[in-house]
């Protein structure tokens, strides 16, 4: 192999926190051949975002390159002056990050902010900048790129404003493009879009890429070759086939088992030693627990015209002991219908009825007090942003009971103490606050205050969609065993089917306010009648089918990577 | 190009809702200043009156009628422009608001313009070198500035340039007495000075001027530059800097362009704060320095229950933060676009 176009040698990274020194990244190293499309794949704490810092040196004030180094291009990084980074950033590397709505300027028109770079780089001056920004919006296939030049990101949708933050990377054609989980937030159908933009363009311009995500499935289906990375460190490289076909490192077959498949169950999602896996019972589920007829919301907007219908003519029911699925991207509805169903907004018209009552009717302020406020309870998407940052977790486990069932004194604390212990909550982690428990612990704490009244109906919105995959396999089983133990029904709210289709028997598929589709699990996913169901479907990337068995080599695992 | 009538819409809207403040603030300063203790008429027949005579004068001011009647009558010649007599005075309220509200105002923006001059930097460097030696000034300044009362810096500014140093000039009025005041055109000695090409006696006014201005303007410093501090750190931390400089964006356009027009919305209500602030809180500092201004006028007023100057000033200076206040959101609705959009 020739030199390659990104060499990155025993690089390690140290943070000075009020604890000390932290190093990030240990002896990690990293080639980028040209033209080679690289992932690093880990999850949070892993160190890959901040080995792609470093190689930008845009590491925060506290970060600092401690050892090993960095070539790009014959340059090394490490030891460059200012000004020949400044140089290299956005004319030779450049970066994309995820969240793009807030990596753009919010006051500056997205036409000026890439003419920002190409003037920065001497690649236009003022005269015949705009036409060339233009020219740079049309690459990264905006429509009406001229009117679109002079929007703001507010203005934009969330794939959209993704583009021109590609835009604004690949405005100068730099060697090397550095993708920091670009796709996260975003909608399935408008990663595959993002994701297929990357990789023609880069392909076109004979570019090297560095995706970092936490996405196997991603990796999978865009990488040449994948680092795993765990801790800081490098635990596995291996070219993408190989790596599927034959994990060696115990972290990535974790990784792997924990990432959904097609064909994967719940339980496959933990290692078979592991002893928090579940299996849905096959029950035939109750009698009718919730029934939505024909539920409508209209949002008024600023002129009789442009109202907005969010949710429109809904009908489905819910049965007991069920889990059904509620399927589709941002903007269809489904939030909206759940706020309806939970009594936070009031439906325009239609019913709902719980256990065969019309609670629809009820008008939302008053639902608190309602008789069956205690049996409806819902599971929030952020783990972090929907605990009270002053509350310890025993505080937060404690308020349903105390203010919907008026348990108090030491009944509350054997309660809380109960449903903590079936969560997996240990008792000394109840006194800590939010800040001091991990993701995965925030979670558990959500799911025990929602449990805590054994509620009938358990609504979950996006329950995992921040956690990281290992958390996510174990917290969909917690919930699988949860049901069971409780007699609870769930209605699953996301915009991943296939997270979505290990938990339900039932799915419906939203769009526009619609149900779009509806059938069993397995039937929407082996025979999609709807194309936009099968639109979905066909945007999930994931690894190749059959896992790899954790215990032993599996003689069958050689299938190479499904490629959307 | 869409983008333009809207906003003009939008600033349109906010001078249409300066209109009931307005009718709210001509109905509170009548009101309160009939709750004011004290009555005027005994106070201007002065102390050896008869009943009689006092009671004359209580029919000629017009005080022996019901408030609403009253009101009207003050609703009515403040239509036709009038703010009535000054009985302390007895110049016209309004003649002697003309004088000494641009000396108020010439103050205070001097003393604005010298804190935001310090101010800015000072918050800008501290923000893009936190716990340096920059940040540590700043902290000090910022707690020094607040903690030290005006009277106090004032006098202590007064004994070091005039007392000691005598570089400045004698603390006393707009103008030393050898100078003839400027022709009037805006009411600012210095500007009128500078029109009027009179370099000499604008010279001189800024000298009397520059020793309050900065009195004032040292305690207003501190909530600029705290702010200025807190909105650059906080922006400075955003997603879109890291974009930028990654994009291989220069740092000065990174902190200027991108960092500083981002962090100047919070900057620009401080300011408002402070300048309606320092207009009122003025007193002491006129006190100091003999300045005819607004400040001192309204507290001698207000000693003497005299109504028609007190409803002048309080009429004047709700207009004027009413016009703050407008410009204000105008600025904002300039700077930021995200605000067109709410109708």
């Amino acid at each position: 192999m020739s030199i390659p176009l990104l060499d990155i040698k025993a690089l390690t990274v140290e943070f000075g926190t009020r604890r000390g020194v932290v190093d990030a990244v240990r002896q990690v190293s990293v080639t980028v051949a040209k033209g080679e499309t690289v992932g690093i794949v880990g999850e949070s704490g892993s160190g890959k975002s901040v080995t792609s810092y470093a190689v930008m040196r845009i590491l925060d004030r506290a970060g600092r390159i401690a050892g090993g180094s960095i070539v790009f291009g014959g340059i090394n990084v490490g030891k460059a002056d200012e000004r020949t980074m400044r140089d290299l950033r956005g004319r030779e590397m450049s970066m994309i990050f995820q969240n793009p709505r807030a990596a753009l300027n919010p006051i500056r028109s997205v036409g000026r902010q890439i003419e920002d770079v190409l003037i920065e780089h001497s690649l236009a001056t003022r005269a015949d900048a705009r036409e060339k920004a233009i020219d740079v919006l049309k690459a990264v296939r905006i429509n009406d790129p001229e009117s679109r030049y002079h929007a703001y990101p507010f203005e934009l949708s969330g794939g959209m404003c993704q583009r021109v933050v590609i835009a604004i990377a690949l405005a100068c054609r730099p060697q090397l493009l550095i993708a920091d989980e670009p796709t996260t937030g975003l909608d399935v159908t408008t990663q595959k879009a993002v994701m297929d933009l990357i990789r023609e363009l880069t392909a076109e311009r004979n570019m090297s890429t560095l995706l970092i995500t936490h996405d196997l499935g991603l990796a999978a289906a865009y990488c040449d070759r994948i680092v795993v990375m765990e801790k800081g460190r490098v635990v596995e490289e291996a070219d993408t086939a190989t790596l599927f076909a034959n994990p060696r490192h115990p972290y990535t077959r974790r990784l792997l088992q924990a990432t959904p498949r097609l064909d994967s169950k719940v339980a496959d999602l933990l290692p078979e030693e592991d002893s928090r896996r579940r299996t849905p019972s096959t029950r035939p589920p109750g009698e009718t627990l919730l029934q939505v007829q024909d539920l409508v919301k209209v949002f008024p907007g600023k002129d009789k015209g442009d109202e907005y219908r969010a949710v429109d003519g809904l009908s489905f029911e819910v049965r007991s002991g069920e889990s059904l699925g509620l399927v589709g991207e941002s903007g269809c509805g489904k939030s909206t219908t759940s706020s309806m169903i939970m009594r936070l907004l009031d439906p325009t018209s239609g019913h709902i009825l719980f256990n065969g009552e019309d609670i629809g009717a009820v008008p939302g302020k008053r639902f608190a007090g309602h008789s069956a406020r205690a049996s409806l309870q819902m599971v929030f998407q952020d783990p972090t942003d929907s605990l009270n940052p002053r509350w310890s977790a025993r505080r937060s486990i404690s308020d349903p009971l105390m203010r919907l069932a008026s348990v108090g004194g030491s009944a509350l604390r054997a309660k809380v103490e109960a449903v903590a212990e079936m969560v997996g909550l240990p008792d000394h982690l109840l006194d800590r606050f939010p800040h001091q428990l991990s993701g995965g612990q925030k979670a558990r704490v959500g799911i025990a205050r929602a449990i805590a009244l054994e509620p009938k109906l358990l609504i979950l919105d996006e329950p995992t969609a921040a956690l990281d995959v290992s958390v996510q396999a174990v917290v969909l089983n917690l919930l699988v065993e949860l049901r069971e133990r409780l007699g609870m029904s769930y209605l699953f709210i996301s915009h991943d089917l296939n997270v979505v289709r290990l938990l339900c028997e039932r799915v419906l598929v939203m769009k526009a306010g619609r149900i779009v589709e509806q059938g069993s699990a397995e039937h929407l996913l082996d025979r999609p009648e709807h194309p936009y169901t099968r639109e979905l479907l066909a945007a999930i990337p994931h690894p190749p089918s059959s896992p790899p068995r954790v215990s032993s080599e599996s003689e069958d695992s050689v299938i190479a990577a499904r490629w959307p | 190009m869409v983008r333009v009538p809207k906003r003009l819409r939008l600033v349109g809207y906010r001078l249409l809702q300066a209109i009931p403040v307005l009718i709210g603030i001509v109905v509170v300063s009548f009101l309160l200043t009939r709750a004011l203790p004290g009555d005027p008429a005994v106070y201007f027949a002065g102390p050896a009156a008869s009943e009689e005579s006092i009671e004359q004068i209580r029919v000629s001011m017009g005080l022996d009628r019901s408030l609403p009647v009253q009101f009207l009558a003050y609703v009515g010649d403040l239509l036709r422009g009038e703010l009535g007599q000054s009985i302390s005075t007895g110049q016209p309220v309004l003649t002697e608001l003309t004088t000494r509200l641009p000396a108020s105002l010439e103050l205070t923006g001097f003393a604005l313009l010298f804190s935001i001059a310090v101010a800015m930097p000072l918050g800008i460097l501290a923000a893009t070198r936190p716990n340096s030696w920059i940040d540590h000034l700043c902290r000090f300044v910022v707690t020094a500035g607040v903690s030290l009362p005006t009277f106090f810096t004032g006098l202590a500014l007064v004994y070091l340039f005039y007392f000691l140093l005598g570089w400045s000039p004698a603390p006393m009025g707009r103008l030393d007495i050898l100078y003839l005041s400027p022709p009037h055109v805006t009411g600012f000695y210095v500007i009128d000075a500078l029109i009027d090409g009179d370099f000499e006696t604008a010279r001189a006014a800024l000298a009397q001027l520059i020793l309050p201005a900065v009195t004032l303007g040292l305690f207003t410093l501190a909530p600029i530059a705290r702010m200025t501090r807190a909105a650059m750190l906080q922006v400075l931390e955003g997603d879109f800097i890291r974009t930028a400089r990654a994009a291989g964006l220069s740092g000065n356009k990174v902190l200027y362009t991108y960092a500083l027009r981002n962090a100047i919305l919070p900057v620009i209500t401080t300011l408002g704060m402070v300048f309606s602030f320092a207009l009122g809180a003025n007193v002491l500092v006129e006190k100091v320095f003999a300045w005819p201004g607004i400040g001192s006028y309204a507290v001698e007023a207000l000693v003497v229950s005299d109504y028609a100057a007190v409803q002048g000033f309080v009429l004047s200076m709700a207009l004027l933060f009413v016009i703050l206040n407008l410009l204000i959101d105008v600025t904002y609705t300039l700077v930021d676009p995200r605000l067109g959009m709410e109708d």
